[in-house]
């Protein structure tokens, strides 16, 4: 599948596989506005993989392009060591990879118990007469992937809202839904976009021991955006940084805080 | 005081997720069903069945059908007069052609190509939302009285442009024509409502609801997670269709006997059934239910107090019928918008803590 050659051991003991995902030189534009400019990196099986930028650098564009909701116009996406064709969004999470969304995607008429079952939906094939009867394969399957659910919801700590209206939590609680439904596809690759955007300290610690647990049980590789640069450079293996859509640094925490155009973007720099 | 869930305890996830999780509702349930089988058949009256339960019946299978499209899968539709037309005309069609065939299977069948046309009309949804996809099905509704008023073919080329309902008979007893009994109208709709009440509950509660839910709620999250829209809208569509169509053939054979498309099938049928989802509660079963007993009931209702108990004029009352059913439509969504299943959930809330609510 992919080369398992290169694959090392961290200082904290997680296992760090090959190349899973590549971008190679995307570019995306709207109309004149270049969001992306010729941009690559890799994700590697099993690691926590920041991007970070200033506002408008690109980030969320980028993790739109590897969900599938925007089409670059050059460049190509790697994934598991296959070129991907252009894809919707539904098969680029048939592929494995979920995500989270910066402003929270739930669906807020629906309980949290449907919400995270929603994340099932691809692992569920009872035929609609099945389903219609209740009878046989709908029925087992229910069962069957309610049992995954729930060990999501034990893993997350959300038992006692589970039959709650996604609509009545508070904005922390959703959060931690929206996880939990990306959580429950089972996915290789999980997208997180901003999932600490908004918290107060001990709503970010609680949501940076869950990602550091998820990544460490179940060996889920993680890309994910963030603001607060002590949670990224905590919790992150490697990190990109982007700015004007380009990219100006790549490497470890350590490399990118000491790399020169990542600390004049961030401070800015005098104009002499 | 007998409302309670404490001591209820699901021990397992069939048992957790099933329909009615609190042994009174299910004690409940059962009961109205013994009620509707066994008792109602024997005491119904031609009066009864023609003014009050047979529409009802029909009328709530129409709501079950659009509810889950407008309910469930957030899909506006106006067209379903036009599609209960379909229903009724494939069912016509059916009867006279194959006259030996059971009106059983007339009906499921009608119920098919409904949906298969229905299905074709929610085509456009893929690309349109929202009020602009009200007006494409609005077209359709216009489209298909036009086709079933033009094209002679589809009422066998009859002088009246009328359809007759054949007689048929169901184990030997007669449920379409004149002179069928008022329980055997009633029995055959009991059984298709009850039939799309469990089908349509179990639907939607299992994957493919959760697939209509998450694309009402948020089309591009239940993209991301895995959602087809395409196949998750146009299942809602055709389920949908399934239903008005069954409802529309009941309409016709079973309850009208003879119909004109334009009178029975025309716009204010797809407002009736829309106003019955809204008023009962959208994404609701229970509020097909409680919408289509509304909006059946309330003008029967208005016109025995107006004509039998204040002695008015029939005509007068029949006017401000109208008047008064509209005001209460508009008051009902003022200060319940979520509908009488809003109203049931809340009233149960409160009885589950009653008499102590603090």
């Amino acid at each position: 599948m992919f080369d398992q050659s290169e694959s090392f051991v961290t200082e904290d003991g997680r296992t760090i596989g090959g190349v899973m995902m590549e971008m190679k030189n995307i570019t995306l534009r709207f109309g004149g506005v270049v969001a992306i400019k010729d941009i690559s990196f890799d994700v590697r099986e099993g690691e926590i993989r920041a991007i970070i930028g200033p506002n408008g650098a690109g980030k969320s564009s980028m993790l739109n392009v590897i969900s599938g909701f925007y089409h670059p116009q050059d460049g190509e996406v790697w994934y598991k060591g296959g070129k991907r064709p252009p894809m919707k969004p539904f098969e680029v999470a048939r592929q494995g990879i979920a995500r989270t969304f910066q402003n929270i995607a739930l669906f807020e008429g629906m309980t949290v118990l449907d919400n995270v079952m929603t994340g099932r939906l691809n692992h569920m094939k009872a035929g609609i007469l099945s389903q219609a009867f209740w009878y046989g394969k709908a029925q087992r399957e229910e069962t069957e992937n309610r049992e995954i659910v729930e060990r999501v919801i034990d893993f997350l700590e959300i038992q006692n809202i589970r039959k709650t209206p996604v609509g009545r939590l508070p904005y922390g609680l959703k959060k931690r839904v929206e996880l939990a439904r990306a959580l429950a596809a089972d996915p290789k690759l999980l997208l997180l976009d901003e999932p600490m955007a908004g918290m107060n300290v001990e709503e970010k610690e609680d949501m940076s021991r869950f990602i550091l647990d998820v990544n460490d049980e179940f060996g889920t590789t993680i890309v994910l955006i963030e603001h607060d640069m002590s949670v990224v450079m905590d919790i992150s293996d490697r990190v990109v940084v982007m700015d004007y859509g380009k990219k100006i640094g790549d490497g470890t925490p350590k490399d990118v805080r000491s790399n020169q155009a990542v600390i004049d973007a961030y401070l800015g720099v005098a104009h002499d | 005081m007998f409302y309670r869930e404490s001591g209820d305890f699901s021990e397992t996830y069939p048992a957790d997720s099933q329909t009615f999780p609190i042994k009174f509702d299910r004690y409940r349930y059962y009961a109205v069903l013994v009620v509707a089988f066994l008792i109602i058949p024997f005491i119904i009256n031609d009066y009864w069945a023609n003014a009050i339960l047979v529409p009802f019946l029909i009328y709530a299978i129409a709501a079950i059908g659009l509810n889950i499209l407008v309910g469930y899968c957030g899909q506006v539709s106006l067209g379903t007069g036009g599609f209960m037309a379909v229903g009724a005309y494939a069912c016509y069609k059916l009867m006279t052609s194959f006259p030996d065939v059971s009106i059983i299977f007339h009906i499921l069948i009608s119920g098919g190509i409904t949906a298969a046309v229905v299905a074709l009309f929610g085509l456009p949804s893929l690309r349109i939302k929202g009020f602009y996809l009200a007006v494409a099905t609005l077209a359709a509704q216009f489209f298909l009285v036009w086709l079933f008023n033009r094209v002679a073919w589809f009422y066998n080329y009859s002088a009246s442009g009328q359809i007759n309902a054949p007689d048929r008979t169901v184990f030997g007893h007669l449920v379409t024509g004149p002179n069928t009994d008022a329980w055997a109208k009633y029995m055959i709709c009991l059984v298709f409502l009850t039939f799309a009440g469990i089908v349509a509950r179990n639907l939607t509660r299992g994957s493919l609801g959760r697939k209509w839910s998450a694309i009402r709620d948020m089309d591009i999250a239940a993209e991301i997670i895995g959602v087809n829209p395409l196949s998750a809208k146009l299942s809602a569509f055709a389920i949908s269709g399934f239903f008005i169509g069954i409802s529309g053939a009941l309409f016709f054979s079973v309850y009208l006997g003879a119909v004109e498309v334009g009178e029975a099938f025309g716009i204010q049928k797809s407002f009736l059934v829309l106003f019955m989802i809204i008023i009962g509660g959208l994404g609701s079963i229970f509020g097909s239910f409680a919408g289509a007993a509304f909006m059946v009931l309330l003008p029967v209702l208005l016109k025995n107090v107006l004509v039998g108990g204040l002695g008015w004029d029939t005509a007068l009352a029949a006017h401000l019928e109208f008047i008064i059913v509209g005001a209460l439509i508009i008051v009902f969504l003022i200060a319940e918008p979520h509908g009488l299943a809003q109203l049931w959930r809340v009233a149960k809330e409160k009885l589950r803590l009653w008499p102590f609510p603090h």
